[in-house]
């Protein structure tokens, strides 16, 4: 795993594509810096934060999109593949390395809370917990990029896909406004989305058997539930799908200075699970 | 060392390796010989663990690729089709890379990596960035990559693709080195070249393994009755005459030609009847330009074997085509040669080499190695 890491980390910054990401990023903050913080005497920073939000959307697909197509492209990936180490350590190698390209900006940001603090008074924890809150969001936005870089061969088909789904992400509070509210359409929500989750079983076991099987038992058991107790339906898709709003876990910091720890413990998981689909998506190419 | 059983890999409906079998013993060159196509990469890719089998086990040392691969794979070093080069990096970081990711102790990394590029002659380009380095020093990293560690078994998809005749020498005895301590195998659709190197032949046609035995006993393998060639400077008519009088010949076929007439003439009960062939011809005072017996060689069985849709005149008539083939490219080559020194000495070692070959193999001609050089021209094996 280790050579992987230093492997990578030098080829970001060899390729220029590192020190523009971190350019980019700091150079983008320090102009919203300089009007909240330096010109209105705003003394949060983490305001400043998610107005940079939206950088992301242009500089993670870039970060993510050579990480798996290129190796498959320039058939690379024989060497990682044939070599005594598991596909596990070869994800996380390169997960960690475009992590460690995101923190360096997010460590610059760090002495942005002591130039507040140099001119007056300063919230140390409110800051510090968004700027970690910040880094953390960016590394699931990595996972997903680097899960669809190991779905195709082309890197520029890695990037508009990432671009696609980052931004469906960013404006995931406004869509959800529009999910329809009523019982029947909770229903047929959750059969699609139990059809999406049945179809990638079926991709990835080629089980009739298995995927049919659950999806006539899934879809027999919420018409069943909804003929019984209808009102558990109700508003339930924009329930569920509204507690994907992720960006909203990271702008709750800066607006109602509120950590939410199950909304950390959501990143988390989204890492982890992203991290997961990379490494089952690369064994399966091995046995397709 | 290596035991492949059963082995099955398909693609969709398109069954690329069909149930294959066959051991690897120690300390010998192996080579898989088949023409494009025919599964060796799928099946050398499945032995290192890059690709998974459809059915079947490849045992390696006794660790199973996909149970203990990362036991098996440390066993292995491999060259596949397109070596595997990161381009922006120099070739010693690269090799650095590689010898961190096979896990080789820190104190060894410095000493094992002067020592595989000394071997692959790396030396003068090692601080040069891969990108920058033309087709036979990339492959040559590649060839580096595979033996950094010495695993025990090296295996080389087709290592010299794409190379000139130079370095195709320079690697080929490389591989030659490294046979004195490891299991080599190595897959090639040119025939002279794994005679060259092999010391054991598998020859793999549509998957499936159809013959597998030294370069000797499959020429043996195809021996059936002996065919004899003659040139006389007379005509056709008299040919046939003189020829009645020999004892222990089969069928007579005759032609003319600029220098007289050309007769290839089956000889029966494995009778030695050059000698009175000869006396015959000098009875009649008739000249013999020359004499000799038709062997069958290794292309004659891995045509026979590999290409079953292809009639004998077929392949024969094809063989013709080659053979003018390569001689308008040995031209070429000659020109070429005149202008620069240094390949003319390579072709003066080349030439060496054909006339021990003649040597050692009587009667066989030069077509093998007109062959050879046909085939390393045109880069790839879709005449076979």
């Amino acid at each position: 795993m280790a050579a992987i890491y230093k492997r990578e980390l030098r080829s970001y910054f060899h390729s220029m594509i590192g020190p523009v990401i971190v350019a980019v990023l700091v150079a983008f903050t320090g102009v919203y810096f300089m009007a909240y913080n330096l010109n209105a005497g705003y003394p949060y920073f983490a305001y400043t934060l998610s107005g940079a939000l939206i950088v992301f959307l242009a500089i993670i697909p870039i970060l993510t999109m050579r990480s798996f197509s290129e190796e498959r492209k320039n058939k690379t990936d024989q060497l990682l593949l044939t070599a005594p180490i598991s596909i596990s350590k070869v994800v996380l190698g390169k997960f960690f390395s475009m992590a460690t390209v995101l923190l360096i900006p997010n460590l610059i940001f760090c002495l942005f809370p002591l130039i507040i603090k140099a001119q007056g008074n300063a919230f140390f924890l409110v800051d510090y917990t968004s700027i970690f809150s910040f880094f953390l969001l960016g590394c699931v936005y990595i996972s997903i990029g680097m899960f669809l870089s190991s779905l195709t061969e082309s890197t520029i088909i890695a990037a508009i896909s990432t671009f696609g789904v980052l931004l469906v992400l960013y404006l995931w509070k406004g869509i959800m406004q529009f999910m329809p509210s009523s019982a029947i359409s909770g229903l047929v929500g959750v059969i699609v989305l139990l059809t999406i989750l049945v179809s990638y079983i079926f991709q990835m076991t080629k089980n009739w058997l298995i995927s049919g099987a659950i999806e006539v038992v899934g879809v027999i058991a919420s018409i069943v539930t909804y003929i019984v107790k209808s009102s558990l339906f109700d508003n339930l898709l924009g329930n569920w799908l509204g507690k994907l709003d992720l960006t909203s876990i990271f702008t709750g910091i800066v607006e109602n200075n509120i950590v939410d720890v199950s909304g950390l413990v959501l990143y988390l998981s989204i890492i982890a699970v992203f991290i997961f689909l990379t490494i089952q998506t690369i064994q399966k190419r091995r046995w397709s | 060392m290596i035991e492949v059983k059963n082995l099955v890999k398909k693609y969709g409906n398109h069954l690329a390796v069909d149930h294959l079998s066959f051991q690897i013993e120690k300390g010998q060159i192996y080579g898989f010989l088949g023409p494009n196509g025919a599964g060796k990469s799928t099946t050398m890719n499945i032995m290192t663990g890059y690709l998974g089998a459809t059915e079947g086990q490849v045992m390696i040392n006794g660790h199973d690729i996909l149970k203990e691969p990362e036991e098996a794979k440390k066993c292995i070093g491999y060259l596949p089709e397109l070596p595997p080069l990161y381009t922006d990096m120099k070739v010693e970081e690269y090799l650095q890379f590689v010898a961190e990711l096979k896990k080789i102790d820190k104190k060894k990394r410095e000493e094992e990596m002067e020592q595989v590029m000394k071997l692959a002659k790396l030396m003068d380009v090692r601080g040069r960035l891969i990108r920058n380095l033309s087709k036979g020093y990339r492959q040559r990293v590649g060839l580096a990559q595979a033996m950094i560690g010495f695993p025990e078994i090296i295996i080389l998809d087709e290592p010299t693709v794409g190379l000139d005749p130079k370095q195709i020498i320079e690697i080929r005895e490389l591989i030659r080195t490294l046979a004195k301590d490891h299991t080599v195998i190595l897959s090639s659709h040119i025939l002279a070249e794994v005679r060259e190197v092999c010391d054991y032949i598998m020859i793999i046609a549509k998957g499936k393994l159809v013959a597998s035995d030294t370069p000797q006993n499959l020429e043996h393998l195809m021996e059936g009755s002996e065919e004899i060639e003659l040139t006389a400077k007379t005509t056709p008519e008299n040919v046939h005459s003189i020829l009645k009088k020999v004892n222990h010949l089969g069928e007579v076929e005759l032609k003319e030609t600029e220098e007289g007439t050309y007769a290839k003439v089956e000889v029966l009960d494995d009778a030695d009847v050059k000698d009175d062939i000869f006396f015959a011809f000098a009875e009649a005072k008739c000249v013999l330009s020359s004499l000799q017996t038709k062997q069958v060689s290794l292309e004659d069985v891995f045509l026979e074997l590999t290409g079953e849709e292809q009639s004998l005149e077929e392949t024969t008539r094809n063989d013709r085509e080659l053979i003018e083939e390569s001689d308008r490219a040995n031209r070429a080559a000659d020109e070429s040669a005149e202008e620069d020194e240094s390949v003319e000495v390579d072709l003066e070692r080349e030439e060496q080499r054909t006339t021990d070959e003649c040597a050692s193999e009587p009667g066989e001609t030069e077509q093998v190695q007109i062959k050879q050089v046909s085939e390393e021209e045109k880069e790839d094996g879709s005449d076979l």
